[in-house]
């Protein structure tokens, strides 16, 4: 499609301090803002999972801040609790898409912003409130829930009966989860509309970036997803203020209390959330897969291997992950037979995302590989989807999940596949395209240090988690000394955990070199890593509209590098033909 | 930043990535080929297929992962920049077709071989004549019912529910039927004969997990769920909660004991002659 609807078009920023950056209609500081947000939701979520490795390797440690200077078994649960809502909603699902999707898509795509600029102003003021009544739970009577980010019912359902922190601190996890819906749904409509209708003239589906690719399916994704979410959350808030019964069966004996309820399901809680948690989990990842693609073909100087294929498995992945969510309830008491099926569609959903390992090999074969820090954290990506995507073969059959459901070997699995890698693709993302956003360099010696402090460190953390799922080690046990067989897993408890502190400071260095190299970093030029999408050929500082009202025309696919016969290695976008440099 | 003239690239990164991703492989199958932390052996025939299950998928894996991580190190070793002119390739399409095939048919194979242990542990039900005993989960103790020598189970109502009188699973005083019924914090079995546990809840999603049984199964508020196997082996085994269920998740804690026929026998009537006792 050639034409495009005009959104906004205003070429100048708005005057005034407030309008202009608190409540800017602009994507790049909306990007900003999501960006910056979820960097404060990761600061707190490592400092929780710190105060989890100190009270796992030594109970007995005394930790500033916990009543008796002990975290007790139900601050652990309310720590792993904050931990995981904090780190999946708040960093996984916002900054890859709504942080750096926000930034780049309009201008990968050739627009001057996104379709709708006050929504998104709106999504993200939205999720900033979101963060606050998530966090105000641990400030209340009974503090933040202690369900996990999962919050299964009935123990999210009954109320503070079931346990310190199921009272106003539920209540207020399920609000903060349901604004964070309504702020996804928005974010999710622009998206769509900005990539179907604001493309340039020339830039066909199949000569979009795979960032925007991956931008696209992720929307598609929460668009179908977060309402189901939104939908649980609500019927959960009615089950605990309104005495209604969704989830709550009869005869319900909670400390003591005979409840009301009759006729609720709990599996009908479990199943509302994952058709959500699973898609919810390639919301996470696809942006990532997408900057991956991105820079490894920016930094190997050669096209993407198997464009096509890695778009239909982009695509394929997102169809395949609403059919998928059986898989986290094989031990639920679901109907074996169903278990059965989402088994073979776990396994078949496997195969997309085998392919794009093989084609990211695939881009590395032949390459001119330059090692940017952007680049050592694309490579580690590799091997790190690798691990974790193999292990999950194993959590797909449930005669093995069987064993394996709720220990550590999950937890392993998780962060490695989702947390980690995801992970990994944002710094990536970070190290790539700063200088575009700041027009300053970071600090690459810096950045390799960071790389390697952490590459090495995320695998002697989890990859010894698998062992201690062998071991039969269940997961949300905030002691282990009541099972005998866990006591000879202590040392591997506190590797893991000398592990997580090393790895924890080695995140200073991307601090210290993302704030400081903001103002004091080396000048960048406009296209420091030499790339040929279009975010690379408008300048820096990025213009308020982005082109400076020269909208550009596209005229052939996105990695288009080392091109036989052209002077440079490599070819923009938006470079006619007739003024391509020829050798 | 990436120059067209830069000189011939450190080999540093590639050796470094090489010599992580080395260990990363290396200590990897040593951990899994010593065993160093690892399943306990398995008392049921069900728990050896699923061991069985385990190991093909751990071979098929372990080759993909091995040669994926190392294929990884060669690239980034192979191709760094010394000046060499990348290869503009787009891509090949024999190489998609084969690989997505071969993908496709290892990995739905595992889950059709897998579906027979599966079958196994849920598809049917026990032979008649299985012993069944009763296992409540309740925050935070397993509580485990017998039927008795009437071998029927008395009928629960929630109203009755009073562990401090010691009726902890709510017994119908009314029901004569539960008059005789067995209610233990320990899970007493005999050794080769078949088992079919029904699982329940009280009150919030708890998992009875025992590893040497290669059993675990969620208890769910509302329902009731059989699982049923032969244990092979006697001996003391420990049962965990698997599925957070609040404050004292990490206690939930029993002990199955599986005695010989003849121990099991004996256990069982010391049972009915307390209960007898306590009744009078």
């Amino acid at each position: 499609m050639s034409s495009h609807a005009s959104p906004v078009h205003h070429s100048e920023a708005p005057k005034g301090w407030i309008r202009h950056y608190i409540f800017s209609l602009d994507h790049k500081i909306i990007g900003t803002q999501y960006i910056l947000l979820g960097l404060s939701a990761v600061t707190i979520g490592v400092i929780l999972s710190v105060i989890m490795r100190i009270h796992l390797a030594w109970p007995n440690v005394h930790i500033w801040g916990f009543a008796n200077g002990v975290v007790s078994p139900e601050d652990y649960l309310r720590v792993i609790t904050m931990h995981g809502t904090l780190m999946v909603f708040f960093v996984l699902t916002t900054v890859p898409q709504s942080g750096f999707g926000n930034y780049f898509l309009p201008i990968q795509i050739g627009a001057p912003d996104m379709a709708f600029p006050t929504l998104n102003m709106l999504s993200f003021w939205l999720t900033f409130v979101s963060m606050l009544v998530l966090l105000s739970s641990a400030f209340v009577p009974g503090g933040s829930p202690i369900s996990g980010w999962t919050a299964y019912a009935p123990l999210s359902a009954v109320g503070e009966i079931a346990g310190p922190g199921q009272g106003l601190g539920q209540t207020l996890w399920a609000v903060s989860i349901a604004l964070f819906c309504g702020a996804s749904l928005m974010s999710a409509i622009n998206f769509l509309g900005t990539t179907i209708d604001l493309r340039a003239k020339g830039l066909s589906l199949m000569r979009m970036p795979l960032t925007v690719w991956g931008w696209f399916i992720t929307a598609s994704l929460a668009l179908l997803a977060f309402g189901v979410l939104l939908a649980a959350c609500i019927l959960l808030l009615l089950d605990r203020l309104a005495m209604t019964s969704f989830f709550i069966p009869g005869g319900e004996m909670v400390s003591g209390v005979l409840l009301k309820h009759a006729g609720g399901s709990p599996l009908l809680w479990q199943h509302l959330f994952w058709f959500f948690g699973h898609p919810e989990v390639y919301i996470a990842i696809l942006p990532a897969m997408g900057i991956i693609s991105h820079v490894l073909s920016t930094f190997s100087r050669k096209p993407v291997f198997g464009y096509k294929a890695m778009v239909y498995s982009l695509s394929a992945i997102g169809f395949l992950s609403f059919m998928v969510w059986g898989h986290h309830m094989f031990i639920s008491g679901m109907n074996p037979y169903s278990a059965l099926t989402f088994s073979i569609l776990t396994l078949v959903i496997g195969v997309p995302s085998a392919i794009k390992t093989f084609n990211w090999l695939g881009t590395l074969w032949g390459a001119r590989i330059h090692f940017t820090a952007a680049m050592l954290f694309a490579i580690g990506f590799v091997s790190l989807f690798v691990t974790g995507g193999l292990s999950g073969i194993f959590l797909a059959q449930p005669a093995l999940d069987l064993y394996l459901h709720d220990t550590y070997y999950v937890i392993g699995h998780f962060h490695l596949i989702m947390g980690v890698a995801a992970i990994f693709a944002m710094f990536a993302a970070t190290y790539y395209w700063f200088p575009k956003m700041f027009g300053h360099m970071m600090n690459e010696t810096l950045g390799k240090i960071h790389f390697w402090m952490t590459f090495v460190g995320v695998y002697c953390i989890f990859m010894p988690m698998h062992y201690l799922g062998y071991a039969g080690d269940p997961r949300r046990y905030a002691l282990t000394d009541s099972v005998h067989y866990l006591a000879r897993l202590q040392p591997v408890y506190v590797f893991i955990s000398i592990a997580a502190f090393v790895t924890a400071a080695a995140q200073l260095f991307f601090y210290f070199n993302f704030f400081w190299n903001i103002k004091h970093g080396k000048k960048a030029e406009r296209n420091p890593w030499r790339a040929t999408t279009l975010e690379w050929q408008v300048s820096t500082p990025v213009p308020h509209d982005n082109f400076a009202g020269h909208y550009p025309t596209v005229y052939r696919g996105p990695y288009e590098y080392s091109v036989p016969g052209a002077a440079e290695d490599f070819t923009p976008q938006d470079v006619a033909p007739e003024q391509v440099a020829k050798a | 930043m990436v120059s067209r003239k830069s000189s011939a690239g450190s080999s540093a990164p590639a050796v470094l990535l090489s010599i992580v991703i080395l260990i990363l492989v290396g200590s990897t199958l040593y951990f899994h080929i010593a065993k160093t932390w690892w399943f306990p052996a398995a008392i049921t025939p069900v728990g050896s297929q699923i061991d069985q299950q385990f190991f093909v998928t751990f071979i098929l894996t372990g080759i993909v992962f091995v040669l994926a991580q190392l294929a990884l190190a060669w690239m980034v070793f192979r191709y760094r920049d010394h000046g060499q002119k990348a290869r503009f390739v787009r891509g090949n399409h024999t190489l998609e077709v084969v690989w997505t095939t071969a993908t496709l048919v290892i990995f739905v194979g595992l889950g059709v071989m897998a579906a027979h242990a599966w079958g196994e542990v849920h598809f049917g039900g026990p032979q008649p004549g299985a012993l069944q005993v009763e296992v409540t989960g309740v925050q935070f103790v397993w509580n485990f019912r017998y039927p008795g020598p009437d071998g029927k189970f008395g009928r629960i109502d929630p109203k009755d529910i009073d562990a401090s009188t010691g009726n902890p699973l709510g017994l119908d005083p009314n029901d004569p039927a539960g008059k005789d019924d067995i209610v233990t914090g320990d899970l007493y079995l005999p050794v080769g004969r078949e088992i079919e546990l029904m699982l329940r809840s009280q009150d919030v999603i708890h998992s009875f997990f025992v590893r040497e049984l290669r059993v675990k199964q969620d208890t769910v508020p509302g329902l009731v769920i059989p699982v049923h196997f032969t244990v092979t082996k006697i001996g003391d085994y420990e049962i965990t909660c698997n599925q957070l269920c609040g404050l004292g998740h990490y206690h939930m804690h029993a002990m199955l004991h599986v005695l010989s026929d003849a121990d099991f026998q004996q256990w069982e009537q010391k049972q009915e002659a307390q209960n007898a006792q306590a009744g009078q």
